[in-house]
């Protein structure tokens, strides 16, 4: 569905340098990636602020032309292209509307049909579910200017759905949404994926977004990707610590055991820390006998301590 | 083409619909614009109380020289005119969006906030043009019938390259909205007046390098069976859709170009 190869792009920017004179420099946003992604998969797509994501969104949309590199997005060439690719993909910045301000829901998405000529019988049953999916009844006639955020994010994506896309690219889709719309959003793209069968690829800041629906994850950081992999070789791939918490009876110096070191104390409450080559239960064993343990308890690293190590050290574990 | 007429259409139409939210506001301006478009018909008029010619042109000539540009300028403007919004597009990042959708954003940017208002400037250059037509003294042949209709055509499709063209530096030059409206808003003025008030050396800038002579001002010569002040051709009288046409080809070209290197935003 998605081909990258070897693609860059390079922006010039030009920055003051003194009253007068302006220097010309180039930023490399993405440096030579290669990815695929087949159709029907759900990739996610991280990095830190400045990576390069949307960068990469902008390319597989054709909304950037590469400065090197080929790109294809379902056979097609996407900023030769772009208007064919458009017909067959859905995008949704989180950012940005997609939506005409002024007018209602319902007749953004009646424009969104015209332009995407799309048959009024098709569209008035895919309408219908989406406005059942995504929750949309109680705003279908709402000036786009009126709605919450989580409204429009949620129109956003039945606008982009209105023409039944093959791949659907989000851009920060969960960006700013309540714990509800955000799990009426999560389920809505698992249902897309699994039952039509829509290749997503979205970036998000929200790692809840990754572990619960993506299967594949690619990292990028400073234009490079650093990370390809699933979600489960990520853990196992990265080296953090997991976590030991000792409750002891009464109040100590730092515990001293070989294998771990103690990063937080509070009164009778200890943190270590156990590097992810050493064997947790030979350090428990010793903890447990040689101090006066009440209560002991062993935490694994969450999808959020592999990333922030992923994205302080980068460390490129390229498959 | 069909296809593009019928999107257009369809993009006008629903904006319509949303001004029609406001129907007395619509009403309203509507009328600003065609009262304040009628000003200059009286500072015509006064000019000619003080003079009988106008570069050598009567009343009624200069009135039909102004109202056939005037009707291709505002045909222009109505349909193309908000392509000038380019710039905005392009500094907000909202370009992108309108890129993502399967029709040409020239399209998408010309219907923007379409508005009836827009017609206001029709009706007193309209009716400029009915004036105009009833007091020459020209001897109405076939032909001269035919250049008619012809000449408004023409001179909207010079316009629409023009304005193609002035959007189209706005993509190597963000802020570069006033330099291009001196082309298309100072090509509308320019052209409304007999081109031969202006002088030899500056008519014939406007023949060679910004043709704006062939919006009315050749095939008037011919309607008004006039002679070239610079003793040109009579090809040149019915030269205007080749002039457009080769403008046409630069507009596309500069357009895509501009296309290639937008950079969008960094958010
Ligand atoms: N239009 C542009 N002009 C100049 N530089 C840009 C432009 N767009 C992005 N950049 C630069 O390219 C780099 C990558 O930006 P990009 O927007 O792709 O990051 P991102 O991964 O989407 O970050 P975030 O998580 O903050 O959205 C940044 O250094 C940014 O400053
Ligand atoms: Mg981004």
């Amino acid at each position: 569905m998605i081909e990258v190869d070897e693609v860059a792009k390079s922006f010039a920017v030009r920055r003051r340098a003194g009253l007068l004179r302006r220097s010309r420099t180039l930023v490399d946003a993405v440096d030579r990636i290669s990815f695929t992604v087949a159709a029907g998969e759900f990739v996610g797509y991280l990095g830190p602020n400045g990576a390069g994501k949307s960068t990469t969104i902008k390319m597989l949309t054709g909304i950037l032309t590469p400065s090197s590199g080929r790109i294809r997005v379902a056979g097609l060439d996407p900023a030769r292209q772009r208007t064919a690719l458009a017909r067959r993909i859905g995008v949704v910045f989180g950012q940005r509307t997609t939506l005409w301000w002024d007018l209602p829901l319902r007749d953004s998405l009646t424009l969104v049909r015209h332009l995407y000529r799309v048959e009024r019988s098709v569209h008035r049953a895919r309408l219908a579910e989406l406005t059942e999916l995504l929750d949309l009844g109680s705003f279908l006639d709402t000036p786009v200017r009126q709605l919450s955020l989580g409204q429009r994010m949620r129109g956003d994506l039945a606008a982009a759905l209105v023409h039944d896309p093959e791949l659907l690219v989000l851009d920060e889709p969960t960006i700013g949404l309540d714990v509800i719309s955000k799990a009426t959003v999560r389920a809505f793209l698992t249902r897309l994926n699994e039952e039509q069968g829509t290749t997503i690829l979205l970036t998000t800041h929200d790692l809840g977004d990754v572990e619960r629906l993506c299967r594949r994850v690619m990292v990028i950081d400073h234009g490079q990707l650093t990370y390809d992999g699933s979600v489960q070789r990520l853990r196992e791939t990265v080296d953090v610590d997991r976590l030991l918490i000792v409750d002891l009876a009464a109040s100590a110096p730092p515990i001293e055991v070989d294998g771990a070191r103690v990063v937080r104390t509070d009164g009778p409450r200890q943190w270590l820390a156990i590097p992810s080559d050493v064997n947790a239960a030979a350090v428990v064993a010793a903890v447990a006998s040689r101090y006066e343990v009440e209560d002991i308890s062993l935490r694994e690293p969450g999808i959020e301590d592999v990333i922030t190590r992923l994205y302080r050290t980068g460390v490129p574990t390229r498959s | 083409m069909v296809e593009a007429v019928r999107t257009y259409v369809l993009l006008a139409g629903t904006w319509m619909r949303s001004a029609a939210q406001y129907p007395a506001s619509m009403v309203m301006l509507l009328l600003t614009q065609a009262v304040s478009s009628s000003l200059d018909l009286v500072a015509i008029l006064i000019m000619f109380a003080h003079t009988p010619r106008l570069g050598g042109f009567s009343l009624a000539e200069v009135m039909f020289l102004y109202s056939t540009s005037g009707l291709s300028f505002s045909l222009a403007d109505i349909t193309l005119g908000t392509v000038e919004r380019l710039g905005e597009h392009i500094r907000k990042g909202t370009l992108d969006t309108v890129l993502l959708r399967p029709v040409s954003p020239l399209l998408q940017i010309a219907t923007e906030d379409f508005n009836p208002r827009r017609l206001g400037k029709l009706i007193p250059t309209g009716t400029m043009f009915v004036v105009a037509l009833t007091r020459l003294d020209v001897h109405w042949t076939p032909v001269r019938v035919a250049v008619l209709p012809l000449m408004v055509a023409g001179g909207l499709w010079i316009f629409w390259a023009l304005w193609v063209l002035s959007a189209a530096w706005q993509f190597a030059v963000v802020d570069g909205k006033q330099a291009g409206n001196s082309i298309t808003y100072g090509g509308g003025f320019l052209t409304q007046y007999p081109l031969s008030i202006y002088g030899r050396d500056v008519l014939r800038g406007l023949t060679w390098v910004l043709p704006l002579a062939f919006v009315n001002w050749e095939p008037a010569l011919y309607v008004l069976d006039r002679p070239d002040p610079l003793g040109l051709p009579v090809f040149f009288r019915f030269a205007s859709p080749l002039v457009a046409a080769a403008l046409s080809v630069l507009a596309a070209l500069a357009w895509r170009g501009g296309l290639r290197r937008y950079q969008s935003t960094g958010s």
